[in-house]
């Protein structure tokens, strides 16, 4: 069976902090930075990466578009 | 697939390794451009939108599609899906959409429209469009309230729902009942699929793009009217984060506005519900 | 020579929609109009030209299909009487402000409200000075003859498409209910999607290709500095619109001391009156606006340099009379203006127009002299 793992890139200054993601995410993967972006939104990021699958619900849910979802086979 | 989270340290890859373009599983379709949606945070027209654009993208209907925008918080969806648009006036869509899938029926035509603007001041052009089985996709977003005038009541405000309008709850009395126009629409003739979704979680965003899909390739199949109902959250207006509408949109509004498909035949045959 | 028949005029303007090559047609039923549809039904120009005809669930919905078919660049109209126009004056105003080119015709009826649908002129106010909300102008034509129903519909057409703007054909009951003598035009076809991609590509909605950007009608700016720079182009196209637009019809004005101004069904009873009161020898012309919008001002500045006075003749309380009053105190001159009509859905007579006549000016025509205040 195929181990895979998954990358997040959310684009900080595109997220508005509306955590649907982080509610998404079935691993836990994401959470709100504790900074804020520009406009002074705290902006979604992998707080803990190594749990990512890939999946991608992050990114179906995410209304403002600004995640993008890289999925590979573990070597 | 079933797919195993890596676990062990000595497994896992350098994130680096996993971001590169041959990895690509998901990203923002070319038809949506890099403006941020003037949208709340956390707004479900975003993940219709998106929907909407990977849909016309894929199914390669960019030079064919005449988008409708309605007034309301979407009058500006113009401004993000790289297709070309109409702005109608409040609850016109339907009739504009019309004027144009009349003239040039080879044209792809949507609306995009509000609970306010599709079943308050426009219900009268929903119905006829409808009924006469236009050749056009509706998608309508049912979040229970106007957004874009600051959160009055709409016609589908459930019964106690708190409003700028209702400010004591929506009292049947006064203000009638919460309305289930999309179960009117499927008793209309000239609809072919008429059905209601929600995108508020990964699995409901799925399931309604392929409904949207369904009922865009019934307008390219001339098969009459497809309506899709989008259960929709407006956390602003309802004065909750985008996670508790959700959840509140799960208890009260799914319940009263249940998902599924209404209708699913071809212009000229009535609905059994 | 064109063919000839007699018809009606609400006929006349089914017939030239499908012979000037218009692509739409969006109507409601609404007395006394609605020969247009039928005969337009009755024709099926779909199977002939390609002509779309639709009947609507009701005058805003007419108008608001109009809207979408004219910004896909098309050649699309509509038709309705007064209270009908009423309920299109949102449309109308989003297809100013959206600048799209329509043809909309008003057979009015009298009002207000239900009112009653006998011939009227009492939407003067209503076409010429917008009628919906906002700064908006359209081109307003006033035919007086069933041959001018027929011109129209491609004048109206033309001049929509000359400026990306409404045009509106503002007739009345009479002329759409009467019959006469009319040279029909030839069929034009139908401009092809190549020619509309040639006028149109930079704003009809005809769907995004690769070698444009994406087009958007709308009428809606929420910057106030682009807002008014949009205002300011509208301005600036209905002040062109003065400069070249402006049609009139001047019947024995040269010499006259007295020109009565009048235009449709009131313009043809005014040709009786200027008959009599000339028999009787009076000095009087008449003045036929064709254009109410652009107004023929300068005409009627031209005129009021010898004219002792005008007499405004209209269906209605005395609306065009305005615009007269305007366009004399303009041009400093001490002309008087008075008015005369009828209401209700009843036409002046030419009797009671030159009798009318006699009245307002008896000081005038007593001393012969222009009457100073």
């Amino acid at each position: 069976m195929a181990k895979v793992q998954g990358a997040v890139v959310v684009d900080k200054e595109g997220c508005k902090g509306c955590s649907l993601c982080v509610e998404a995410c079935p691993h836990d993967v994401l959470a709100l930075h504790k900074e804020v972006n520009s406009k002074g939104y705290h902006y979604s990021y992998m707080s803990n990466p190594d749990a990512c699958i890939g999946c991608a619900n992050c990114g179906v849910v995410c209304p403002d578009t600004c995640i993008t979802i890289y999925r590979a086979k573990a070597s | 697939m079933e797919l195993n989270v890596v676990t062990k340290p000595e497994e896992i890859m350098d994130i680096k390794e996993i971001i590169k373009p041959e990895n690509l599983v998901y990203q923002k379709s070319e038809l949506l451009n890099d403006d941020i949606m003037h949208y709340c945070p956390g707004c479900s027209h975003g993940v219709v939108h998106k929907i909407l654009a990977e849909l016309i993208d894929e199914m390669g209907l960019q030079e064919k599609t005449v988008g409708i925008a309605p007034v309301g918080c979407a009058v500006f969806a113009y401004n993000y899906i790289d297709i070309d648009w109409q702005e109608a006036a409040h609850g016109r869509a339907p009739a504009v959409a019309t004027g144009v899938a009349r003239v040039n029926p080879d044209n792809f035509v949507f609306t995009y429209q509000g609970d306010g603007d599709l079943a308050s001041i426009g219900a009268a052009e929903i119905m006829h469009a409808c009924n006469r089985g236009e050749n056009i996709l509706v998608i309508f977003i049912n979040n229970g309230i106007y957004g874009m005038t600051g959160g009055q009541m709409a016609p589908t405000t459930l019964e106690g729902m708190v409003t700028a309008t209702t400010p004591n709850g929506r009292n049947v009395d006064l203000n009638g009942y919460p309305m289930k126009i999309t179960n009117l629409i499927a008793q209309l003739p000239g609809t072919s699929y008429v059905t209601r979704q929600a995108v508020h979680t990964a699995a409901t965003a799925r399931k309604c793009k392929r409904s949207l899909k369904k009922a865009i390739q019934n307008v390219l199949d001339k098969k009459g009217t497809s309506f899709v109902e989008v259960v929709s959250t407006c956390n602003s207006g309802w004065k909750m984060s985008p996670v508790e509408a959700n959840k509140w949109m799960d208890e009260n509004m799914i319940p009263y506005y249940p998902l599924g498909d209404l209708k699913d035949s071809v212009k000229g045959e009535h609905s059994e519900n | 020579m064109g063919e000839l028949r007699l018809m009606k005029g609400n006929e006349v303007l089914a017939e030239a929609a499908i012979r000037c090559g218009c692509d739409g047609y969006f109507g409601y039923p609404i007395t006394p109009q609605s020969e247009v549809m039928e005969t337009l039904m009755a024709r099926q120009p779909w199977n002939e030209t390609g002509m779309t005809v639709l009947q609507a669930e009701s005058e805003v919905a007419s108008i608001n299909m109009v809207y979408g078919a004219a910004a896909t660049g098309k050649k699309v109209m509509t038709s309705s009487s007064s209270p009908g126009i009423s309920l299109m004056a949102e449309g109308i105003s989003y297809i100013a402000g959206a600048e799209l080119p329509c043809l909309i015709v008003n057979v009015q009826r009298g009002g207000p409200g239900l009112g009653t649908i006998q011939p009227s002129q009492a939407d003067y106010f209503q076409s010429v000075k917008g009628g919906g909300h906002g700064d908006y102008k359209m081109i307003v034509l006033a035919p007086a003859s069933v041959q001018e129903m027929n011109d129209f519909v491609d004048l109206g057409f033309e001049l929509a498409f000359k400026y990306r703007n409404p045009a509106m054909i503002l007739a009345d009951g009479a002329i759409g209910q009467m019959m006469e003598k009319v040279e029909l035009a030839d069929q034009k076809q139908r401009w092809t999607k190549e020619e509309i991609l040639e006028m149109s590509s930079d704003w009809a909605t005809t769907g995004k290709t690769a070698n444009r950007k994406k087009n958007i009608v709308t009428s809606l700016e929420m910057d106030s500095d682009k807002m008014e720079e949009n205002n300011r182009r509208f301005q600036e196209k209905y002040r062109k619109m003065e400069e070249e637009e402006v049609r009139y019809e001047a019947i024995q004005c040269d010499d006259a001391e007295f020109v009565i101004v009048a235009f449709g069904t009131s313009a043809r009873v005014c040709q009786k009156a200027v008959e009599i009161a000339r028999a009787k020898g009076l000095k009087v012309g008449l003045l036929r606006p064709i254009t109410l919008f652009p107004f023929p001002k300068k005409a009627i500045q031209e005129l009021a340099r010898k004219a002792k006075g005008f007499l405004s003749v209209e269906m209605s309380a005395g609306q065009m009379v305005e615009d007269i009053k305007l366009s004399v105190y303009e041009a400093g001159s001490n002309a008087r203006v008075n008015y005369f009509g009828r209401m209700g859905g009843l036409i002046p007579t030419p009797d009671e127009v030159v009798e009318a006549l006699e009245e307002k000016f008896s000081w005038e025509l007593s001393y012969g002299v222009k009457r100073s205040y």
